[in-house]
């Protein structure tokens, strides 16, 4: 007897502005030329990768008043970018970061069904919010929004973005010369809608795209996203890579859509992930020691220990021990990034315990804690990992995230994807024509938004 | 020494007459497809057009002026001409992309980023036509601001408040879109690896815009793009708008009617820039015209009532709308780049078959050996400007 093995999904992050890039590697190249973009996305559908993903840029970075330094700088307009690796691939899914704060509903849900109709139903849209003054001075809107509303924002620019899209029948367009037709009768219908956030109405200008929607992508962790990821989102971009965590992350999220009338395929988790590899575990284990040492310099030890302390620290020696004072909860002197340290109290704690066990200095302590790949060893044994996490439902898969722009998914692609395939757990080749919401094995949309109203 | 005269082409659904989408030639049911775009930028290469302009708006097609209609007989529905310049960016490799983007209710700072990246995409072949949404029912699609129906009369005369704020707004979105395309210096990545420093961020500035309707702190998320400001250009058709093109635009697209109106909208612009007080180069000017070719006058003639007879009436344009044999059109264009015009911007009536037409018989009339290089603006004869933040510290 044999059973159909749960299938491998995999995603790839264009490598972003961060230190988990080495721009330091000679293997680095332009991140913002379009031959690193198109490179990125021949090498991730050789890969037969589910779709790419691009991050958003809002703002440029700032460390304690200036604009960070340390890391690459630089990105483009994810839209854009996106647009034109259409006319450069078939196949593979073009996922974007897009705000839902500072973007408005009728002019962002234009742009994802242009990119769905010009990719021939390929579209994904990550939807984040953000909240803070920071990157409102940028935009027209501001900074106003509470953090309290960023997913009633969130979740009502969505249902606002399906209405607009739902707006033109799938037959609208019938461009019967014989009868002087272009439109069918009710092709479009106006929309309305008055909401805490929006109070708009009139007509949408885009017919129905190939997908209806994009593929809706979530990232956020708090209870509030987990019930906005169960409502709206068809994959999770998780934080949650260790095994044991991502189960439970698993079963919570996937236990959270039978209440919604959605089934669990309905819905794909896929953490983000690094690796090294190598011909032996050791010679792999150096590999992942050498991209954490070139990942965390002496100037980003200090820089991450400055984000959870609050303070400047530039006096402190790398090399040394932790400062012996607790930090300031309310002090902040980074802008721009992701909140990654919400108990800095409690984590410096931690770390100071840790690095006096353990006898590590403030650069050892910032590798051990922020500095790790999450899989290493050789093809054979990532790929055999990249399959336990799939058949025992830690994940659907994940998105792999490169050290090098754009040579990063290289060596991956080349090494690990013929082992999964090995394992029949991969794609050898991709579904002709298939829309990116069939490459994820996602139900339709249609019976997405009948979920929804059911529930509504 | 000739002057290389400038050829461009407008691409907007099936083409600019109404009925365009019903002629044998067209492709109706592939409008929203990247195959259409793609075929048509790629026969506007080959022959040699300078750059394509691509249409756009914030709502529905309507054959009345800011209002919608219900009709079904004409095209309805358009894709964001960004995206589709930028899926067109990589399929091509020396037509210029002037995609419309407008500046009433969208983000300067997604504006700016988005024509650096058409820019990076198309490797220095960006253009932006600048354009302003007036329509009461486009700004309820937004619901931040609410607009009286325009009082066309008051805008003819030239004193409609809206149309003063409209374009008031598009000269500050220009702005702020100029300084945050210069908001890196063109050498600010520098990958130290000895001081461990990705960027010089004393190359990279500020924009700290404020103005009436919003404030940008900048800098660009993006770096300088290839031509570093790409070539910024405006439809323009009384004074409120030539003033916006005299400060703010490269280029500008009129629409005279006969060789007397080309002549006295040409001192219209002139005037509208030493009215600003412009300083450096002048404004490449364009003539826009609706074309229909045929073999013979009377073959031109007969396509344009036939299309008129489907539409149900005479077509109309605020440009001047020439239906001839192609011999006719060269000879139009000479007369108006004799009158001091840089070129023109042709709108095929009928895109599919119109562009054909273009391709075959138009452009050969015009030397297209001498393009003096890879990017948009070199190819129009522009320099590839100094960075305004590096000039003042220069000077400083």
């Amino acid at each position: 007897m044999t059973t159909t093995r749960r299938q491998v999904h995999l995603a790839a992050h264009f490598p972003g502005v961060n230190n988990t890039t080495v721009w330091t590697d000679p293997l680095q190249r332009s991140q913002i030329d379009f031959g690193a973009f198109e490179h990125f996305a021949r090498t991730a559908e050789r890969g037969r990768f589910d779709y790419l993903f691009l991050a958003e840029g809002l703002r440029l970075r700032e460390h304690k008043g200036l604009i960070h330094d340390l890391d690459v700088v630089g990105r483009p307009n994810t839209l854009a970018v996106l647009t034109a690796l259409a006319a450069v691939t078939r196949h593979i899914g073009l996922v974007g970061t897009l705000s839902a704060t500072f973007n408005e509903p009728y002019e962002l849900a234009r742009q994802l069904a242009t990119l769905d109709h010009l990719s021939n139903g390929r579209a994904g849209w990550n939807v984040v919010t953000s909240s803070d003054a920071f990157h409102g001075a940028n935009f027209r809107r501001g900074g106003y929004l509470e953090h309290a509303d960023r997913y009633t924002r969130a979740s009502e620019f969505v249902s606002l973005a399906k209405e607009l899209w739902d707006s033109w029948s799938p037959d609208a367009v019938v461009a019967d010369r014989a009868s002087g037709r272009f439109l069918a009768d009710d092709a479009i219908t106006p929309f309305a809608h008055r909401g805490p956030q929006f109070d708009v109405e009139g007509r949408y200008n885009v017919p129905r795209s190939p997908q209806g929607y994009p593929v809706i992508v979530q990232a956020g962790d708090s209870a509030d996203g987990r019930d906005f990821a169960a409502e709206h989102a068809e994959v999770i971009f998780s934080r949650h890579s260790v095994f044991e965590e991502a189960q439970q992350f698993y079963r919570d999220v996937k236990g959270r859509l039978a209440g919604r009338g959605r089934t669990e395929d309905s819905l794909k988790i896929l953490p983000a992930v690094t690796f090294a590899l190598g011909d032996t575990e050791a010679e792999a284990a150096d590999r992942a020691r050498e991209d954490a040492l070139a990942q965390v310099g002496p100037k980003t030890a200090i820089t991450v220990l400055e984000q959870v302390w609050g303070v400047d620290l530039s006096d402190r020696d790398p090399d040394g021990p932790l400062p012996e004072f607790d930090p300031d909860p309310d002090a902040s002197i980074t802008k721009g990034w992701a909140p990654r340290y919400p108990n800095a109290v409690k984590i410096a704690q931690d770390w100071r315990a840790r690095s006096e066990a353990e006898g590590l200095s403030i650069r050892e302590l910032v590798i051990s804690v922020a500095g790790r790949q999450s899989f290493v060893g050789t093809p054979g044994a990532v790929a055999a990992e990249i399959d336990r996490y799939v058949q025992e439902r830690a994940t659907d898969g994940f998105v792999i995230v490169g050290t090098t722009s754009p040579h990063g998914l290289d060596e991956f692609v080349e090494r690990v994807v013929p082992e999964l395939q090995e394992r029949g757990v991969y794609r050898t080749e991709y579904e002709e024509g298939a829309t990116l919401r069939r490459t994820l094995g996602l139900p339709e949309p249609t019976e997405v938004a009948e979920e929804v109203r059911r529930v509504g | 020494m000739t002057r290389r005269t400038t050829i461009a082409v407008a691409f907007d659904g099936a083409g600019w007459h109404p009925a365009a989408w019903r002629d044998p030639s067209a492709r109706p049911d592939e409008l929203f497809s990247p195959g259409y775009w793609i075929d048509l930028a790629g026969t506007a290469e080959r022959a040699g057009v300078d750059f394509l302009t691509i249409e756009d708006a914030l709502g529905l097609q309507s054959s009345v002026f800011g209002a919608v209609d219900d009709r079904t007989d004409q095209v309805r529905g358009r894709l964001d001409a960004l995206l589709i310049a930028s899926l067109i960016a990589p399929t091509t490799s020396r037509i210029g992309l002037v995609p419309t983007v407008t500046t009433t209710h969208t983000e300067p700072f997604h504006v700016a980023t988005g024509l650096q990246s058409l820019d990076f995409a198309s490797r220095g072949r960006a253009g932006w036509r600048v354009q302003v949404s007036g329509a009461a029912h486009e700004a309820r699609h937004f619901g931040r601001r609410t607009f009286a129906p325009l009082d066309l009369e008051a805008a003819r005369r030239g004193d409609s408040a809206l149309v003063r704020e409209l374009f008031d707004e598009a000269r500050d979105v220009v702005e702020v879109v100029r300084r945050l395309w210069d908001s890196w210096e063109d050498d600010a990545i520098i990958r130290d690896a000895a001081t461990a420093r990705f960027v010089d961020r004393d190359r990279l500035h500020y924009a700290d815009f404020e103005g009436t309707h919003f404030s940008v702190k900048g800098p660009s998320i993006t770096p300088r793009s290839p031509q570093g400001q790409p070539l910024v250009t405006a439809l323009a058709h009384q004074a409120i708008p030539y003033e916006l093109a005299a400060t703010s635009a490269d280029l500008v697209f009129v629409t005279p009617h006969d060789d007397a109106q080309a002549s006295s909208i040409l001192g219209e612009v002139r005037e509208a820039e030493s009215h600003v007080g412009r300083e450096g180069r002048p404004l490449s000017v364009l003539a826009d015209l609706v074309v229909l070719l045929e073999a013979t006058p009377a073959l031109a003639t007969a396509a344009l009532a036939r299309l008129d007879a489907e539409h149900g009436a005479p077509a109309t344009s605020d440009a001047l709308i020439f239906a001839g044999t192609p011999e006719a059109l060269v000879e139009q264009i000479e007369a108006w780049t004799d009158l001091g015009y840089d070129g023109v911007r042709l709108r095929p009536a009928r895109l599919t078959r119109d562009l054909d037409q273009i391709a075959e018989w138009v452009l050969p009339a015009f030397d297209r050996s001498d393009a003096a290089g890879a990017t948009l603006r070199e190819r129009l004869g522009f320099e590839r400007p100094a960075n305004r933040y590096a000039v003042e510290e220069t000077a400083a």
